[in-house]
């Protein structure tokens, strides 16, 4: 029997696989064209993210705080929204737990401090997202255009705010440097051979949030309703699902995971807020939820690659000049193009392979 | 504020203007036919830096700005396939080349100017001004004197095509057959292919407009305001604009006004920087820097005009059977 639909597997893992492959290909290419081995640059590259153990703990490091931002994407996405502004909100997010911590960071013990410091990322990331979230629900206007502009006012906000927060007598756009009691703590620690890196114990709670996230959008009757929201509104609407809520709801539990990226980065790395601290995580969050088809273990899996594509490309940049870091933002583009708005580029292909092997096998 | 500041308020708005001008107008021809065009902000990165490297190479701004159109128009190709052809999603099409347009026009500058992402200062090769006959005879006149020469004359050519795109875009869109067309593909494309027009090309024609005339917008930015390509100069202009174009309801006129009120608040943050105002005392620039995208906000939140975005707008278009 001939089948029109491809299998799940296919569409599933073939397919962002593919996908992943062409855009890898344009990137080798256009490395190429820098006059640079491709293969070369690679097995740099997978060397020093993967292979060696000091290198892959700053690859989890960084996938950490893209799980978050993948999430945040993945969670709206789910709803039908398409949320652009994690950067922004992740960047409040810093905000509010940098608030927290410069409070209390000298009175309270570090079971208390870490606590509250993802509370307050939380609140703050999703009292950014409301807004956007609100008006969509309510008014109609595009969630992606408030999100965008959004993100340019926290950016002008924060250029602002942290002009108060630079402690006395400094120089550098950043607040003070938090009490030791208010740090992650690192991995190294605990596994020498991972050695001193930021690895920290965000990782697991990015992992308990990708089990959360699963188990709350397709286990549950809400994660039920939130897709049914996402497919198909009106149906939603007929069924008894309040549109409005339901998309205001998921902006913030977008915002709040958004948020929360700040911890990781933060509290496990740096110990202090400073300009531009999200760095495009945000950004990388979009390309994550994408390829990894809102899926917590294609999300997992994406943030990872992602994390691998920063670290690795560290790396090579330094052994490289002519392939400085920018080339993974431009990666990352190629990713977000190929897997994102070209995801069934090869559906119809896939699709005659099975049908030509159903075929030979039954013939 | 003196009058001094005022005057020099309205010329540097006039300088800001264009930028946005073009890629508004792109955005116009491109959503007017259906497709959300959030890539314009990668096509202003990508013709500033093709514009500023090929005219420094060749030491002639004219051909920048035709290597400008042309990178502008693979893109645009590229985001139209992605969108009609592929029927994908327009959104992250135009987010993707964004983000990969800042991440490779560094690489490349890096790569064959090794001057940190930048490309050397073009000197001779950016565009000059036109003089306007008998300005220097009107110079010394009070008021048109300066009218004359600094508010209208003194600009290079791309100012005076970024205004006279207005009736220009305007006669296209609401006069031509071909605007017709386009509005009805972006309104009701089933209607429109009912009646015989391919959706599908007239779309693919508009996007190829919107890449010329968004090549534009980068080659002012980088041969006609800087004299340089700077790593991610655009700043967030396309973003702008596409907002301005929000604001204007998707209509030419309003669109320019949108554009001239932008320029006008990045001109009065340039001003106002450090200066004691009367009872309000020291404005910050980052203050000042935020008001067009919260003013966008409320225009979106419908407070102050209500949107009236293309039906179609974002929809790739199936035939039906």
């Amino acid at each position: 029997m001939k089948t029109t639909e491809l299998p799940r597997w296919a569409s599933g893992f073939v397919l962002p696989v593919l996908n992943l492959l062409s855009a890898l290909l344009v990137a080798a290419l256009v490395i190429h064209l820098l006059g640079e081995s491709p293969l070369e640059s690679l097995q740099i590259l997978v060397n020093s993210a993967i292979i060696n153990p000091e290198g892959l703990s700053y690859t989890l490091f960084y996938a950490s705080t893209f799980v978050f931002t993948g999430l945040a994407v993945s969670v709206a996405m789910k709803a039908g929204l398409f949320n652009i502004g994690a950067e922004g909100q992740m960047y409040l997010g810093g905000l509010g737990l940098t608030l927290a911590m410069l409070a209390f960071d000298a009175s309270l013990s570090p079971w208390l401090l870490i606590p509250l410091a993802m509370i307050a990322s939380a609140v703050f990331g999703a009292a950014w997202a409301f807004l956007p979230g609100y008006l969509q629900a309510r008014r109609g206007s595009h969630v992606v255009v408030t999100t965008i502009m959004f993100n340019f006012i926290a950016a002008s906000l924060m250029n602002f705010l942290i002009l108060k927060l630079i402690p006395e007598g400094d120089q550098n756009p950043a607040s003070r440097v938090f009490a030791e009691t208010a740090w992650m703590p690192r991995l190294g620690e605990w596994f020498p051979a991972l050695g001193d890196t930021p690895l920290n114990i965000g990782f697991f709670l990015a992992i308990g949030a990708l089990v959360i996230y699963g188990v709350m959008v397709s286990r549950s009757p809400w994660g039920y309703k939130l897709q049914a929201t996402g497919l198909n509104q009106h149906a939603a609407h007929y069924a008894g699902v309040r549109i409005s809520r339901m998309i205001i709801v998921a902006m913030l539990i977008s915002g709040a995971l958004a948020g929360l990226a700040a911890v990781n980065s933060i509290l496990g790395s740096t110990h202090y807020l400073s300009l531009n601290f999200p760095a495009g995580a945000g950004f990388i969050g979009i390309a994550i939820a994408l390829m990894g088809r809102q899926n917590p273990i294609g999300i997992f899996l994406s943030s990872v690659l992602f994390g691998a594509l920063i670290q690795g490309g560290f790396d090579l940049s330094l052994e490289k000049p002519n392939i400085p870091q920018e080339t993974f933002i431009f990666i990352q583009g190629l990713i977000i193009l190929f897997c994102g708005a070209m995801e069934n580029l090869y559906a119809p292909a896939v699709l005659k392979l099975i049908n030509a092997s159903n075929k030979a096998s039954k013939g | 504020m003196d009058d001094f500041q005022l005057a020099s308020i309205v010329v540097s708005t006039i300088r800001n203007a264009p930028v946005l001008i073009f890629a508004a107008m792109a955005g116009l021809f491109a959503e007017r036919s259906g497709v959300i065009d959030l890539g314009l902000e990668g096509k202003i990165l990508a013709s500033a830096f093709v514009s500023a490297g090929v005219a420094y190479s060749y030491q002639d701004p004219w051909l920048g700005i035709a290597a400008g159109i042309l990178a502008s128009c693979v893109l645009a190709m590229v985001q139209a396939y992605v969108s009609i052809t592929q029927k994908g999603n327009q959104l992250v099409a135009g987010m993707a080349i964004n983000i990969a347009m800042s991440g490779l026009t560094f690489v490349v500058a890096q790569y064959f100017f090794q001057q940190g992402g930048r490309t050397p200062d073009l000197g001779e090769a950016r565009l000059t001004d036109i003089v306007l006959p008998g300005m220097s005879a009107v110079a010394d006149l009070p008021f048109i004197g300066w009218l004359y020469g600094s508010v209208i004359g003194g600009k290079t050519a791309l100012v005076y095509l970024a205004f006279l795109l207005l009736p220009l875009v305007h006669w296209v869109l609401y006069h031509s057959r071909f605007g017709l067309r386009l509005r009805a593909c972006g309104e009701n494309p089933h209607a429109a292919d009912a009646a015989g027009i391919s959706v599908q090309r007239t779309r693919y024609t508009a996007m190829l407009i919107a890449g010329v005339l968004c090549s534009f917008s980068g080659a002012y930015l980088s041969i006609v305001q800087s004299g340089f390509f700077l790593r991610d100069m655009s700043a967030g202009a396309g973003y702008l604009a596409l907002t301005a174009m929000v604001f204007g309801n998707w209509r030419p006129l309003h669109t320019v006004l949108g554009c001239l009120m932008f320029g006008f608040f990045g001109a009065v943050q340039v001003q106002i920087e450090g200066v004691d105002l009367p009872v309000v005392g020291r404005i910050p620039g980052a203050l000042i820097q935020m008001i067009p995208y919260v003013l966008t906000v409320i225009v979106l939140a419908g407070l102050m005009a209500k949107s009236v975005a293309p039906k179609a707008l974002g929809k790739p278009f199936v035939k039906s059977r």
